[in-house]
């Protein structure tokens, strides 16, 4: 009998065995990858729609699965197949359509686009008086039945199960920008608990539409540097001015590590700790101390059982917005104290832009990516550094490095703050 | 069998809905004390019955106005719900407790702002360019704060702001299995040690017709004059929606009784799956969760508190299934609690987990309720509480609350 492997606390370890990806730099970890390191931008003119009228009129599109005509829905779960397909056949485990675990999805909103709104409201058949009293009537007839889809908010992770034949009900989770973070932590905690063998773990967000860019732009969010779009996001820069919409799926295979080995799976890396820490302060910025950030981080390393100084490298949240570099610094340097200086830091979204609900997940991936290669992806666009975010940034190209532990940092609207501790394979 | 200390106690009950407000009035009702009568509007949103929330004091829980102006009804409802239930556990501005109090949440997609739905529409009908008009309207329509309506983990973020619940705080979507995941997650975090008190419920605003569009696409509404549950499923069926807003606090055993926490229940189980449905719409879609758990046999006074919807066939299925249970002594009733309360979705398993606690707690469920044929006056004494959830498209699972002696 082989002693099974535990944590430094007892518990069984969350390995990943597979990895799949989608952003605007293209489709498949290998090609997202080669493209990252190479300092390349996948933020481009939106062409989907028109933008006369918007303040921002740029985004990272994913234009290479083309799901035509476009809705967030159809085009979330068509990459968000491509990233999980991809991440199960890495893993090399289960049979065709019988994935042998959870799926959790971080799920983008489901809502009716106005596409929809208006097939509906000019139904020919309806004299109802207008408004939503129209809209209610043209659903009566039932002519417009495919359109629930979009609005049953588990419709993603429903069609991913009947894909992949995952065991149970599907989690559908939303922690805002966290979220994808969020369902590696969710999946690690059962695998610990034994509940489960294996998740499968997908964020995915495809919400560049017109209504989506209008509502970040009324907060004040979005990054208004329209004329060079792959010069637009520039994290921890001093001249940087919001973040750059993006759509992406990041898709991963965790299983209970002992499992994994057994059955001769590859460990690309353990999720080796995860924490989270809500903040009370406002709805779309942190505390100006950085506590609930700091919590996060924490509690993050308490549960990995890791020193500030064990952080080799880090894969930041950079949204490049003022607000969430500066909060994202000042709570590192809290943590890691004088370590912070040593440690190479690179924001993804730099090149792949904000890909929003599914930004933990695809940033979890180039995280692990950069533990199996030993290459730090660079932060483009970084020609104006912030003097008071004095960080050792990946400038603009990439760097290599050996790194065993990554700290991934993923912050959302409503206080939500998640990260991932993740390593390679214990020696 | 849970290690004692690891059993998972609710401490608290925070319940809203067209019933009344809070624990007492909804305790009075599964009593008896009250008539319960579902109230139901007819007109507003006709041909569409709603079970229409009671009129609350939203500043009892939310003081500020400045949170009560940054949030839509379904937040209110449910930051209120959450407030009564710290209340009610006695954890309510305890900073230190709170600071490390989880968050569960279940949550649809919030609301959108129809009156500027409405507008667009009608500029683009008159002719025109749809995504330019939107364009042109939405950026002075729409509101900043509407959005923040709409993002679906905002009701959790304003539980954060308002009652200062900063732990972690998670949350999960789906209809009504959002609200079994919230309460399964919450369940075994609790009972693994993974997290020692937990805040779990959700809210639906019933009042809306851009919930009603998106529902009755998926044909899924009654939309006829009120009947009860069981009476729908023979005239195809359909659900009444109906404003609730439902959260509970669970706490491990050893956390509870060392501040002395009074418990309602113990939670003993929570079970979930995704049945497929398509091969025979009729069948019992709780088979494999009940086998999970054993089907009752009658040895404790149990009941079930069924979460039916009134959507045909599912409902059909399951109320089949339990009149067979009440037939052969397994059961002593099964209570489709959404016939006085409507349909919650989201926070509709919550809701159930919530009145069986008060049963438990209290003095169980009025016969008239549990449809027996006795004195409405008489009480029927409970043991042990099956709550059950069926999706109305998909998803199932049940918890089991057991009474502490």
């Amino acid at each position: 009998m082989i002693r099974p492997h535990r944590d430094h606390i007892g518990r069984p370890i969350a390995a990943v065995t597979g990895m799949g990806l989608v952003t605007s730099l293209g489709v498949g970890a290998a090609d997202n990858w080669s493209r990252l390191t190479a300092g390349q931008s996948g933020i481009r003119r939106i062409s989907r729609f028109p933008t006369e009228g918007l303040k921002t009129t740029i985004a990272g599109t994913v234009d290479a699965i083309p799901v035509a005509p476009y809705s967030a829905a159809d085009l979330a779960t068509a990459i968000a197949e491509a990233a999980g397909r991809e991440a199960i056949v890495q893993a090399g485990i289960g049979g065709i359509r019988q994935f042998p675990g959870r799926l959790i999805v971080a799920t983008p909103p489901s809502e009716l686009e106005w596409p929809q709104l208006c097939a509906l409201y000019a139904s020919e058949d309806v004299a109802a008086p207008p408004g939503y009293h129209r809209l209610l009537a043209a659903a009566r007839t039932r002519r417009f039945s495919e359109f629930a889809r979009h609005v049953r908010f588990a419709s993603i992770s429903d069609r991913l199960q009947e894909t992949f034949g995952t065991r149970g009900e599907p989690l559908s989770i939303c922690t805002a920008c966290a979220s994808g973070a969020t369902t590696i932590q969710l999946g690690t905690e059962a695998i610990r608990r034994g509940d489960l063998d294996a998740a499968l773990c997908i964020g995915v967000d495809a919400t560049v539409h017109p209504e989506g860019l209008v509502r970040f732009s009324l907060l004040s969010a979005l990054s208004t540097k329209n004329d060079v779009p792959e010069k637009a996001s520039k994290p921890f820069s001093k001249d940087r001015d919001g973040f750059v919409m993006a759509e992406g799926a990041g898709a991963v295979v965790i299983e209970d590590y002992d499992r994994a080995k057994a059955r001769g799976a590859r460990i690309l890396a353990v999720v080796r700790g995860c924490g989270e820490k809500a903040d009370h302060y406002h709805r779309t910025r942190s505390e100006p101390s950085g506590g609930a950030i700091i919590g996060a981080i924490s509690k993050t390393l308490n549960d990995a059982g890791l020193a500030p100084q064990e952080i080799d490298y880090i894969n930041a949240h950079g949204t490049s917005t003022p607000e969430n570099d500066k909060m994202e610094y000042v709570s590192l340097k809290a943590v890691l104290g004088e370590h912070l200086a040593k440690v190479p830091i690179s924001s993804n979204k730099s090149m792949v832009g904000h890909t929003l609900i599914a930004a933990g997940s695809v940033e979890a991936v180039f995280s692990v990516m950069t533990i199996n290669t030993g290459t730090l992806p660079p932060t483009i666009n970084y020609d104006n550094p912030d003097p008071d975010l004095p960080l050792d940034v990946v400038a603009n190209v990439k760097r290599d490095a050996s790194v065993t532990t990554v700290l991934s940092n993923s912050f959302g609207f409503g206080g939500q703050n998640v990260c991932l501790a993740m390593t390679a394979e214990p020696a | 069998m849970l290690d004692q200390a690891d059993e998972v106690w609710i401490t608290g009950v925070g319940l809203v809905s067209s019933l009344g407000d809070g624990s007492e009035a909804h305790t009075d009702i599964l009593t008896g004390r009250r008539d319960g009568m579902p109230a139901v509007d007819e007109t507003t949103f006709a041909p569409y019955p709603v079970h229409r929330l009671v009129p609350l004091d939203l500043s009892k829980q939310i003081p500020k106005n400045s949170d009560q102006r940054q949030m839509e009804g379904w937040q209110k409802l449910g930051v209120y719900a959450a407030g009564l239930a710290l209340d009610d556990a006695g954890i309510k501005g305890k900073a230190d407790l709170l600071d490390r109090t989880d968050l569960a949440v279940a949550a649809g997609s919030g609301e959108r702002d129809t009156a500027v739905d409405c507008k667009v529409l009608e500029t683009a009908s008159a002719g025109g360019d749809t995504p330019l008009r939107a364009n042109e309207i939405l950026p002075s329509a729409l509101r900043p704060t509407l959005f923040l309506a709409q993002l679906s983990n905002l009701l959790a973020g304003n539980i954060s702001i308002v009652h200062h619940v900063t732990g972690g705080s998670r949350t999960f979507m789906g209809e009504e299995t959002a609200g079994l995941a919230a309460i399964e997650s919450a369940f075994r975090r609790v009972a693994a040690g993974q997290c020692e008190i937990c805040l779990v419920g959700g809210a639906l605003n019933a009042e809306r017709a851009d919930l009603l569009l998106g529902y009755e696409l998926g044909h899924n509404l009654w939309h006829h004059p009120f009947q009860h549950i069981e009476e729908r499923t023979h005239r195809g069926g359909g659900f009444v929606p109906g404003s609730v807003g439902a959260f509970l606090v669970l706490e491990q055993r050893g956390h509870a009784q060392g501040r002395a926490a009074r418990p309602y229940a113990r939670l003993t189980a929570v079970e979930s799956d995704r049945g497929r449905r398509e091969p025979n719409p009729s069948a019992n879609p709780l088979a494999q969760v009940f086998a999970r758990v054993g089907s009752p046999t009658g040895q404790e006074a149990t009941s079930v508190f069924s979460g039916a919807s009134g959507v045909a066939p599912a409902t059909a299925g399951e109320l089949s299934f339990l009149q067979g249970l009440t037939r052969s002594g397994g059961i002593n009733c099964a209570w489709t609690y959404g016939d006085l309360i409507g349909h919650s979705v989201e926070a509709h398993f919550p809701a159930g987990i919530a009145l069986a606690a008060l049963a438990l707690r209290g003095e169980g469920l009025s016969a008239a309720l549990a449809g027996k044929k006795c004195n409405a006056d008489d009480v029927a004494p409970i043991d042990r509480i099956i709550v059950t959830t069926v999706g109305h498209y998909r998803g199932e699972g049940l918890a089991v609350l057991e009474r502490i002696s």
